[in-house]
C-alpha cells in the first residue's frame, strides 16, 4: 500500500463513484447498520460516564507513555515474552526477518492487524519466501482478491455478498449462490490446514496492560485465538500508544470498543496473552514476541494540537458514521487507516506534503466526534491540519486566491452586499468565468433567489 | 431587546425572502431589529479551509458591526455556529478576543432564538396537516443543539414531521467542500434525496443545505419543494 506520491483522495473517489457504484451501496448499507448498532449499544449503558472515563484513561496513559511502556516491557519480559522496539517500518520488518530466520518460518497465519498493514508486513514476508494467510474472513477475502482493507475493523466492507460469492466460486469452488455462512465455512476449511502447518502466528494488539504484561485482543471469529495458540511462535506488532496502565482497565475498554465498533456488548473472543506456554501446559506457543512500533508516533505525541489522536482505540465508529466515508469506503484514502481518524493520523505519520488532501475530505459535520468513544475532537484537528497545509502552501489550486478575493470584497460592505445579491441573479447564472460557480454547477443547479420576480410580502 | 439580524451571504444572495421572513418573525417576537451594513462575512469559509489570518480579518469587521446588539440572530445555523462556537477560539489572543466572546455568547440560529430566548410560538394550527421533512444543518444539530427548537416550533403549529432515515446525515455541502470534492458532495446529497420521504416541503434553517439539496435535485430532474424555515414559521404565525 505505501505510495510516496501525494495521496489524491479526490481522484480516487471520483473514479470509484464513477466506475464501481456498488462500493458506495455496500459501504453505505454496512456502515449505517454498524452505526445503528452502536447507537443502540450506547443507549444500554451510562454512555457518557463510560466514555468520559475511557477518554481520561487514554489521555493519562499517553501523558505517561514512557513510564507505562517501560513497565510493560519489564512485566512482559518477566513473563517470558521477548520484547523488541522498532522506530519505523523498516526496523519492524527487520525484527520480523530475524524471527523468520530464527524459527525457520515458511508459513505464517495472521489475525487482522492494521499495524502490519501500516508497515507492509505481508509484502515483506512474501519477499522472504514466506507464505502468508490472513485468517480474519474479511481480510482473507481481500487477500485472495489482491486488495487492501477498506475499513479498520471490517476490511471487506466495500464488497457485497454476491460479489464475494462470485469470487469464491472461481477461487474456492463454492456454489455461485452461496450464503455468507457457506462462504465462511469454505474459507475456514481452507484455513484449517494453514493453522496446523504454520510456524508463526502474527497479530496486532488492542491493548497491552502495563501492570501485568498482558497483550489483549478482542475479535469475533476465533481466528486470532488460533493464530496466537496453534503455531510455535506468536508475534504481536503493537503501536506504542496501545499501552494502558492496568489489566483491570480492560474491563471498561474492551466492552466499550465492542459497543462502539459493532454494537456488541463484547466481542465473541477475548484473548489475554501473558507469555508462552509453561512447562506444565499442553497448549500454546513456545515463544511469544512483542514488537513495539513507533513509526512516527512519538513525534505525534509531542504535537500539542494533534497528539490526542493517539488516544484512538481503533473501533472504527468514526468511519461508520462518516457521511464521506460512506460514499467511498476506505480505498481512496490510500492508506491503512481511513475515515476521519485516518485523515487525522495520515499527515502526522506520512507527512503533510503527502497527505494534505485527506483532512480536506470532510464537511466538518461533527458526526465523528459525536460517536468517538474516547472523545477525540476530530473536526477541530482536521481544521488544524488544513491550517497547517494552507500555511505550507499546500491545498487545492485557486483556494488561497479565492479566500483572498473574498476577504477583499468582505472589507467593502457596499460592494459585498451588492455582490452576494447578484449571485442568484442573471449574472450569477451566467457565471461568466467564476470558477467557484462553475464547479458548483457541474453537479447542481444554481437556485434563483427565492423572491425572484415577485414583490416581497 | 435589540437584535442584530445577520443575514449571512448565502441567505442574502439566494434566500432574500427568508431574510425578510426572519426580520418579520423577530419583530413579531418583540425585538427591535437592525441589519448592520458592516456585518459582511463571519469568516467561516476562510476558517474552515484553514486560512485563519484571513478569517480573523473578516471576523473582526463583522464583530465590530455586531458588538452593540443584545442578540445576534442568523437565518443560518452554520454561520451562527461560526460566531458562537468557533470564533472565540479563533480570535483568542487578538484585539477582538473580548468582542468575539461577547458576540459569541449572544449569537443564535433563528429558531433557537425564537424558541428559547424570545419564547415565541406560532399559531396552533398554522401548519395543521402539513407533511414536512426537516433537514438540520450539521452545525445547528451538533454544535448549537438547535434541532429541537426548530422541530418544537413546527410541531407547535401542527405540522407533521416525517421520519427520514438519513435525516441527521450531512447533505454534503460543507462550504468549500462542495466545490473541492464535488463528486463526493453530490453523492452525499443523493443519499439524502434517495431516502427522502414524500413530503410537501423539505425545510431547513441553513441556506447552504437548501442550495445543495435543491441544486442536486434540480440536476437530477427531481421536483423538490424546498423552503427555508423562516418562511414556514412566518406562514405558521399568520394562519390564525
Ligand atoms: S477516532 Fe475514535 S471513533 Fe474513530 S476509530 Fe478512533 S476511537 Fe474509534
Amino acid at each position: 500500500m505505501p505510495t510516496e506520491t501525494p495521496i489524491d483522495y479526490r481522484a480516487h473517489a471520483r473514479g470509484l463513484l464513477r466506475d464501481t457504484p456498488g462500493v458506495r451501496d455496500a459501504v453505505t448499507r454496512a456502515t449505517s447498520h454498524l452505526d445503528g448498532n452502536r447507537e443502540l449499544a450506547y443507549a444500554e449503558i451510562d454512555e457518557r460516564a463510560l466514555r468520559d472515563w475511557a477518554a481520561g484513561l487514554r489521555r493519562h496513559a499517553l501523558a505517561n507513555l514512557d513510564r507505562y511502556l517501560l513497565q510493560a516491557e519489564e512485566r512482559l519480559t518477566a513473563n517470558g515474552v521477548e520484547v523488541h522496539w522498532a522506530d519505523d517500518a523498516s526496523e519492524a520488518l527487520a525484527v520480523l526477518a530475524t524471527l523468520v530466520q530464527r524459527y525457520a518460518v515458511r508459513r505464517v497465519v495472521k489475525g487482522k492487524s492494521m499495524l502490519t498493514e501500516e508497515i507492509g508486513a505481508n509484502a515483506a514476508l512474501e519477499g522472504m519466501g514466506v507464505e502468508v494467510f490472513e485468517t480474519d474472513l474479511g481480510e482473507y477475502i481481500i487477500q485472495l482478491a489482491h486488495e487492501h482493507p477498506s475499513h479498520i475493523i471490517a476490511p471487506a466492507i466495500h464488497r457485497s455478498v454476491e460479489d464475494i460469492a462470485a469470487q469464491f466460486e472461481s477461487q474456492l469452488g463454492t456454489p455461485s449462490d452461496a450464503d455468507p455462512e457457506a462462504l465462511a465455512a469454505a474459507a475456514r476449511a481452507r484455513l484449517r490446514e494453514a493453522f496446523l502447518s504454520a510456524e508463526m502466528g502474527i497479530t496486532g494488539a488492542n491493548f497491552v496492560a502495563a501492570d501485568s504484561g498482558t497483550v489483549a485482543l478482542v475479535e469475533n471469529e476465533g481466528n486470532i485465538r488460533l493464530s496466537t495458540s496453534a503455531p510455535r511462535v506468536h508475534v504481536a506488532f503493537v503501536g506504542i500508544e496501545k499501552v494502558v496502565p492496568r489489566l483491570a482497565d480492560l474491563g471498561g475498554l474492551l466492552p466499550l470498543i465492542s459497543r462502539a465498533a459493532t454494537g456488541q456488548r463484547l466481542g465473541n473472543y477475548v484473548s489475554l496473552i501473558s507469555g508462552p506456554r509453561r512447562a506444565d501446559e499442553a497448549d500454546g506457543p513456545e515463544a511469544v514476541h512483542v514488537v513495539f512500533v513507533d513509526n512516527g508516533r512519538s513525534a505525534l505525541l509531542g504535537d500539542p494540537e494533534q497528539g490526542e489522536a493517539l488516544a484512538c482505540i481503533r473501533c472504527g465508529a468514526c468511519l461508520n458514521t462518516c457521511p464521506v466515508f460512506r460514499q467511498t469506503g476506505g480505498h481512496p484514502y490510500q492508506w491503512a487507516y481511513s475515515g476521519p481518524i485516518g485523515a487525522v493520523l495520515a499527515p502526522a505519520l506520512l507527512g503533510l506534503e503527502r497527505a494534505w488532501m485527506l483532512p480536506q475530505a470532510s464537511t466538518l459535520c461533527g458526526a465523528c466526534e459525536d460517536v468517538c468513544p474516547v472523545r477525540i475532537p476530530l473536526p477541530r484537528m482536521l481544521v488544524t491540519w488544513r491550517q497547517r497545509a494552507a500555511a505550507a502552501g499546500l491545498g487545492f489550486a485557486g483556494e488561497a486566491l479565492a479566500v483572498k478575493s473574498w476577504r477583499w470584497v468582505a472589507s467593502h460592505p457596499g460592494l459585498f452586499h451588492r455582490s452576494v445579491r447578484a449571485m442568484s441573479g442573471p449574472l450569477g447564472h451566467a457565471f461568466g468565468g467564476v470558477p467557484v460557480l462553475r464547479e458548483w454547477t457541474r453537479f447542481r443547479v444554481l437556485p434563483q433567489a427565492d423572491d425572484a420576480g415577485e414583490d416581497t410580502p | 431587546m435589540r437584535v442584530a439580524l445577520f443575514p449571512s451571504c448565502l441567505a442574502e444572495g439566494f434566500y432574500p425572502r427568508a431574510v425578510e421572513d426572519a426580520h418579520w418573525l423577530l419583530v413579531a417576537a418583540g425585538a427591535e431589529v437592525t441589519v448592520p451594513e458592516g456585518a459582511t462575512c463571519c469568516g467561516q469559509p476562510a476558517y474552515s479551509t484553514g486560512h485563519h489570518a484571513d478569517a480573523r480579518a473578516m471576523l473582526e469587521r463583522t464583530l465590530d458591526a455586531l458588538v452593540g446588539a443584545d442578540y445576534v440572530v442568523l437565518p443560518s445555523g452554520s454561520c451562527a455556529a461560526m460566531l458562537r462556537c468557533f470564533a472565540p477560539a479563533l480570535a483568542a489572543d487578538t484585539a477582538v478576543a473580548v468582542a468575539a466572546q461577547m458576540v459569541g455568547e449572544r449569537s443564535y440560529e433563528l429558531a433557537q432564538f425564537l424558541d428559547e430566548i424570545a419564547g415565541w410560538r406560532p399559531a396552533a394550527h398554522g401548519l395543521a396537516g402539513r407533511l414536512i421533512a426537516v433537514h438540520h444543518g450539521c452545525h445547528a444539530l451538533r454544535e448549537l443543539h438547535a434541532a429541537e427548537s426548530a422541530e418544537r416550533l413546527l410541531r407547535a403549529a401542527g405540522a407533521e414531521l416525517l421520519p427520514w432515515i438519513a435525516q441527521r446525515e450531512c447533505c454534503g455541502f460543507g462550504g468549500a467542500f462542495a466545490v473541492k470534492l464535488p463528486e463526493v458532495s453530490a453523492a452525499m446529497a443523493d443519499r439524502k434525496l434517495d431516502t427522502l420521504p414524500e413530503a410537501e416541503w423539505l425545510v431547513s434553517a441553513d441556506p447552504g443545505c437548501l442550495m445543495q439539496l435543491s441544486g442536486r435535485a434540480g440536476a437530477r430532474g427531481i421536483d423538490l419543494p424546498v423552503r427555508h424555515l423562516a418562511g414556514v414559521l412566518r406562514e405558521a404565525a399568520r394562519a390564525d
